[in-house]
């Protein structure tokens, strides 16, 4: 017997029985793809028609002149089609769903643009299409969920245990083990059971293919960091992958700092101190958890990195020494937000926002003559109720109170 | 053969079919558990599944989901079900399984987890998200220790699969009768006749089938077929709705 998907000692596939068929047809069919350079090709051509592929790298220039060190670059994976990374992974998973002949998608969605990800997939492909999401963040991201519902998936709200993104994956599992022969479960991030990392790190590694041969374009050489925040870890893996041989290029991950690393209140597993190794959801990695193995309530004003675990191939990266590991706090994150808007024109989701907090941080201490990278995973827009209710915007506030007094009509 | 299988043995020479029986330690409390294990016990069951919680029990449908959360939120700890174990194995002389998810065996350190079980005269293991790819070390220390780490069927598993289960299991094989999570009604129909021939083809392993038995009909339609009933959500279920005082008649009309 071969333990497979093992980084380091991170990873595996701890799942129930019942599954063990699914994920050995599951495997198979992706070491085929994975293989086939024509199902690479047709990837990357959808990715180009479906959404908008390559995304630019953009120069920031005002951002560089304000912070006068490197030049900052930013990835745009708010320019994909639904305004994330997550359509990477989705359409490449949508793919492979044809390949296997399932009929049926399921997905959990903290943001929500998992979700609405894989609804437009869903709608395209014509499967049918069930989102689990804690109840917590559909509060969070009720627009998101208009969408899905447009698009036609059902939306279930999660109401058990934290009711947030881990109670989803849950959720989807317990409809998985009950549906597994018309359904794919199509996992949001590069965690979970083997083959999921391996599998969405690869869907999303384009984005690093494209930013390191932009970055050599514009530039002309390797920048010197790259910055990327940490949910899951899909899209920092999928920059980071385009830079791994380059020794010289620091690659570093933004979790979650919510409150502040002291206050507990936060979802940093590999930037703090708080987290310790564990097993859950199929995978084994460094969870927020308590001295029993019960997992621990999380916090951030990004529900997307809201989450108690991390990528079992970033956790065996930052073992290494490879991949280094800051936190955001809310607020820092309010602040960067506000600084990119008027600076630039850009709306970075709160998600990525936590990426450019420590780019900022840092950048000055570089010289002019480097550059950085950000990856932007995603926009703003999604998060309109979230960061007008941060701000405490007032002519917004009215708004939302005249629109509620028309519906009582 | 180990321990457990003999003693399931030699009850199966008095009895047609066994029931095994299942809780959450700590829902609603231990001093409910505990009322409702002696009705349990004095009404025949033959062996018992203790469930120390779990925050994240993704193989448990929403009524098992539920006793996992409110046992922790009402702050039941690890060494509390350890220690409940103890005082309930001295107690009552049948055998008793620990059933949980795999991180509380990690987190407590696989090997004191496994001593100090056996130490509490606990027969068996039941971790439903440990496969035994997974699951090497696990299954050398449970056995070490004459102690069974049961193994799982799945209506999903083919019978090379259930062959390769069993030579790692002992004690029985639990059976899961259908597809999904705890807590919902198994329509037993001929697809589960012809699953439940290719179990007992696959190994000479007693077997237990579990997964939405709650009535008479369904344990003496198991009778002749399977060896053990396992009677899960449903016990539950009457304890929330009727008491622990509705266990005992329930489990004697089972039979
Ligand atoms: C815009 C955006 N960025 C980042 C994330 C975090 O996920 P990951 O770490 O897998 O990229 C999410 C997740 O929902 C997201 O929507």
């Amino acid at each position: 017997m071969i333990k497979k998907g093992y980084y380091g000692h991170w990873g595996g596939a701890f799942i129930p029985e019942i599954l063990y068929e699914t994920f050995r047809e599951l495997n198979t069919f992706f070491e085929d793809v994975k293989k086939d350079q024509a199902f690479w090709n047709e990837y990357v051509q959808l990715m180009s028609t479906y959404s908008c592929r390559p995304t630019p790298l953009t120069y920031a220039e005002n951002l560089s002149n304000r912070f006068g060190g490197a030049r900052i670059y930013i990835k745009r994976e708010d320019l994909n089609h639904t305004g994330a990374h997550k359509a990477n992974n989705v359409m490449g998973q949508g793919l492979l769903v044809k390949r296997m002949g399932k009929k049926r998608v399921i997905a959990e969605t903290g943001a929500g643009q998992h979700g609405v990800a894989t609804a437009t997939m869903a709608a395209k492909f014509g499967f049918d299409c069930t989102i689990y999401m804690g109840e917590e963040d559909v509060q969070r991201q009720r627009p998101n969920v208009f969408w899905m519902e447009k698009m036609g998936a059902t939306v279930i709200p999660v109401t058990d245990g934290s009711r947030t993104l881990k109670d989803a994956i849950n959720e989807a599992f317990r409809d998985w083990v009950s549906n597994m022969d018309s359904t794919h479960y199509v996992l949001g991030t590069v965690c979970g059971p083997h083959p999921f990392p391996e599998m969405v790190a690869w869907f999303q590694s384009i984005i690093g293919i494209e930013a390191r041969e932009q970055i050599l374009k514009a530039f002309g050489k390797l920048p010197a960091r790259v910055y990327a925040c940490v949910g899951g870890g899909s899209n920092a893996l999928g920059i980071f992958q385009g830079f791994m041989q380059d020794d010289q290029v620091a690659l570093v991950g933004v979790e979650a700092g919510g409150k502040g690393l002291a206050s507990g209140e936060h979802a940093a597993r590999l930037a703090g101190s708080d987290a310790s190794p564990g097993v859950a959801q199929g995978y084994k990695t460094m969870f927020l958890q308590n001295s029993d193995g019960q997992m621990l309530d999380t916090h951030s004003v990004a529900a997307g990195l809201d989450y108690i675990g991390v990528s079992p191939i970033l956790t065996d990266l930052w073992e290494k020494g490879r991949v280094r590991f800051a936190a955001a706090t809310d607020s820092e994150v309010m602040d960067a937000l506000e600084l990119t808007m008027k600076k630039e024109g850009i709306i970075p989701a709160l998600e990525s926002a936590h990426g450019f907090v420590q780019a900022f941080k840092e950048v000055q201490n570089l010289g002019k003559d480097e550059a950085i990278i950000i990856n932007m995973s995603g926009r703003g827009d999604k998060d309109i109720f979230t960061i007008a209710n941060a701000y405490g915007d007032p002519s917004w506030k009215e708004f939302i109170i005249a629109r509620a007094e028309q519906y009582k009509k | 053969m180990s321990t457990l299988e003999e003693i399931i043995r030699t009850h199966l020479q008095d009895s047609r079919i066994l029931l095994m029986t299942h809780l959450v330690l700590g829902y609603p409390s231990f001093e409910v558990n505990r009322e409702v294990i002696g009705q349990m016990v004095q009404n025949g069951v033959d062996l018992i599944e203790m469930q120390i919680p779990f925050s994240e029990p993704v193989a448990d449908g929403p009524m098992i989901l539920k006793a996992n959360q409110e046992s922790i939120a009402k702050g039941a700890r690890v060494e509390e079900c350890l220690q409940f174990a103890g005082e309930i194995t001295k107690e009552f002389h049948i055998p008793f399984l620990f059933m949980t998810y795999y991180n509380i065996l990690y987190k407590y350190g696989l090997e004191e987890f496994i001593n100090r079980a056996y130490d509490l005269n606990i027969k068996g293991f039941i971790i439903p998200d440990l496969p035994p790819e997974e699951g090497r070390e696990y299954l050398d220390l449970v056995r070490k220790q004459d102690m069974a780490p049961i193994q799982i069927f799945a209506p999903t598993s083919t019978k090379e699969r259930m062959q390769r289960l069993a030579e790692n299991g002992a004690g029985f094989i639990y059976c899961v009768a259908r597809r999904g999570v705890t807590g919902k009604k198994t329509d037993f129909d001929q697809d589960f006749n012809e699953y439940i021939r290719r179990c007992r083809s696959a190994t000479p392993l007693p077997l237990a089938v579990g997964f939405g038995i709650r009535s008479k009909d369904d344990v003496d339609f198991l009778t002749g077929k399977a060896d053990i009933a396992v009677i899960g959500t449903e016990t539950i279920r009457l304890v929330d709705e009727k008491g622990a005082a509705a266990v005992g008649p329930f489990i004697a009309g089972l039979r």
